[in-house]
């Protein structure tokens, strides 16, 4: 009997901590999302109507599932930070955040998360704000589905769309961002995985990564950007089939590499950049099946590059399709496909009988004296490359893809 | 001197020459716009040919049509003839045919491939303008060398010799000079020795119509401040124009002295 009443109390005390659902509305008893917060016991729903809520500094410090149904709009007036996630298991879901106040000591985010676990912020819309989903020291999350349109116009007064800080294991999947000065930005944060984002018309990158390891990005797009996207410090990251499309303008790639080391880099696209990837000080990098169409220069390598294997991809009316600015090559260049080639192919087996020279001489010299550039397409250039292919000097005279493919690779 | 001109022209209409010429150009138009669907790309295949070709073509022109019609201006000139108006009409002549033939050949493909709907129409007129300088120019300058060289084996020589120089040695030679300066700001010698040479003024400045510009980085930027404002614009066809009359002076007072 004392049993079954031990039992009966349990059942009750598990029914009263059971989940709840608590409702935000304008006209409701609890009218703002901080009551609710307030009001609401762990793990319990608070589901805010539709309307305006003028909030900011709002502390999430329990489990909780927050729901906006059909948009509401928390407005934070510009007056700071407007969520600040501390507690573990918390959703956001289905916001419209607007108005994140701007401060060049502190930075306000319109959704931060700090060391906390097992989050996720998903189906959000933001719009004017400093940084848009910030998420510190934290791990095992998710950040889904978020659409960020900033408004930034220069580098020092705007912050990044989603930012990582010193985080694990955060998956990034199906964002846009678009207007603000970094689309996306890693910093310390290892095991992540960022899949299907658009990131375009940003200030300074689509994509920025500094010092985090272990993580992969595939299937995104990256476009307009104003320097494309910035790979640096890392090791071991994965890129698969991405699209880096035009960044074009006087100092910009579509990505940057450096000191990047054991990386693969497989089926991305480079198409309309001034240079596809700037490669430097990276090592051990497998580049396979990517195709570079119609960029500046496909790959420039500067200084301190080994290891690095370029097989099978496709390299399509490029002005340049390698640079160099050395005359040391420790990099494999293997059955690509290059659309200058101009050898041809007897036995029939889709490899061309004559080797392939990627480095134009005209390249070199570029790389040495950039005035130079102002004779691209100059009838002199074409006669100093013609006989440098002939017979290099300058161009590393081991940088040859020894199995040029007739036709274009396709997979 | 507007009759001469008339009679030289109506002569080269019908001579065989500028109907290769024209027949070239449309096959050269029709053929590029076959294989690359693309205006744009079109037109810099064209910027290349241009740059080569038309300074070739009216050098060579311009020295054939001198001394073929030799007895002819012979006999104009036993007529009370202004002898800078026979000159100068026979030059008109040849330059306008040669720049007609230019213009209508390319002209008539990319028409009919749609240029008026398509926004490459001011980077391809900006083509057919440095190109009608450069026939001018080149033709000019052919008719300089004929006038001062009675041997026509020597005239074209140094006709040919002439093309040579401005399409590809200068060009060597201001890579050398860039290359050997590489320590020093190089933006105003290499805007100065572009200005200088007309062939490599039209490339620049058809080069920098074109987005391929991105390219120039940051030696283009300082080109397109420079070329990009109405003063550059303005500044390089003044150095075009020069490039047209100072020739042209040097025939009429060469013409007035010269015994024949």
């Amino acid at each position: 009997m004392k049993h079954i009443c031990y039992f009966l109390i349990a059942i009750f005390m598990a029914n009263l901590s059971i989940a709840q659902t608590k409702e935000v509305c304008k006209t409701c008893p609890i009218s703002s999302l901080k009551d609710g917060i307030k009001r609401a016991k762990d793990f319990d729903t608070i589901i805010i109507k539709k309307g305006t809520y003028k909030e900011h500094d709002i502390v999430v410090d329990k489990p909780l599932t927050i729901i906006g149904k059909d948009y509401p709009i928390i407005d934070g007036e510009l007056k700071g930070e407007i969520i600040t996630i501390i507690a573990d298991n918390v959703t956001v879901d289905g916001l419209f955040i607007i108005n994140v106040g701007t401060s060049y000591t502190e930075d306000y985010a319109a959704i931060r998360v700090r060391k906390s676990k097992n989050f996720i912020i998903q189906n959000l819309v933001l719009e004017k704000l400093f940084f848009g989903i910030y998420i510190e020291k934290s791990r095992d999350g998710k950040v889904f589905h978020n659409k960020i349109i900033g408004d930034a116009v220069e580098e020092y007064n705007s912050g990044n769309g989603i930012q990582l800080w010193y985080s694990k294991n955060v998956e990034i999947e199906h964002n846009f961002v678009q207007h603000v000065r970094d689309g996306i930005y890693l910093e310390f944060s290892d095991d992540c995985l960022i899949k299907n984002n658009v990131s375009t018309l940003n200030v300074r990158y689509g994509l920025h990564f500094m010092f985090s390891n272990d993580d992969t990005y595939q299937d995104n797009t990256f476009e307009k950007n104003g320097a494309g996207v910035a790979v640096m410090f890392s090791k071991r990251i994965k890129m698969y089939n991405n699209i880096f499309k035009k960044n074009w303008g006087t100092a910009s790639y579509g990505m940057l590499l450096k000191e990047i080391n054991d990386a693969e880099i497989t089926g991305n696209t480079f198409e309309d950049n001034t240079i596809g990837i700037n490669i430097e000080g990276s090592n051990r990098i497998n580049y396979k099946h990517n195709t570079f169409t119609n960029n500046g220069w496909a790959i420039k390598v500067k200084g301190a590059c080994y290891t690095n294997k370029f097989t099978e991809n496709n390299f399509l009316y490029n002005s340049f399709d390698i640079a160099y600015n050395s005359n040391v090559n420790d990099n494999e260049f293997d059955k690509n496909y290059w659309s200058n080639y101009t050898g041809y192919d007897l036995d029939k087996n889709g490899i061309g009988d004559i080797p392939y020279r990627p480095v134009k001489l005209f390249s070199y010299i570029v790389n040495r004296t950039p005035e130079t550039i102002i004779l691209l397409r100059s009838m002199f250039i074409d006669i100093i490359d013609f006989s440098e292919k002939v017979s290099p000097v300058f161009t590393p005279d081991d940088l040859l893809d020894n199995n040029p493919k007739i036709k274009k690779l396709t997979w | 001197m507007l009759k001469i001109l008339k009679y030289s022209f109506y002569d080269l209409m019908r001579s065989r020459w500028s109907y290769v010429y024209l027949a070239f150009y449309l096959l050269l138009g029709i053929v590029l716009l076959f294989l690359n669907n693309d205006l744009s790309k079109a037109v810099i295949t064209l910027m290349n040919v241009i740059i080569i070709l038309v300074p070739l073509i009216g050098t060579i022109f311009g020295v054939m049509y001198y001394y073929n019609s030799k007895e002819f201006t012979e006999l104009l000139l036993a007529q009370p003839l202004k002898r800078s108006s026979i000159f100068l009409g026979q030059y008109l002549g040849v330059a306008l045919s040669l720049s007609m033939s230019l213009i209508l050949g390319l002209g008539i493909p990319f028409i009919f491939y749609g240029l008026f709907k398509s926004n490459a129409i001011w980077d391809f007129s900006l083509l057919l303008i440095t190109g009608t300088f450069l026939t001018l120019i080149f033709t000019a300058l052919a008719f300089n060398i004929a006038l001062s060289n009675e041997n026509k084996i020597k005239g074209f020589g140094y006709a040919i010799l002439l093309w040579l120089l401005l399409a590809v040695v200068y060009d060597g030679l201001f890579l050398m000079t860039l290359i050997m300066f590489e320590d020093y700001p190089l933006d105003k010698l290499s805007l100065v020795g572009t200005m200088l040479n007309p062939i490599d003024l039209s490339r620049t400045l058809i080069l920098l119509k074109l987005d391929i510009s991105a390219l120039l980085g940051y030696t283009g930027a300082v080109f397109k401040q420079f070329f990009g404002t109405n003063f550059g614009i303005i500044i390089s066809f003044i150095t075009l124009t020069a490039w047209v009359l100072l020739p042209v002076l040097r025939i009429i007072y060469k013409s007035k002295k010269k015994d024949f």
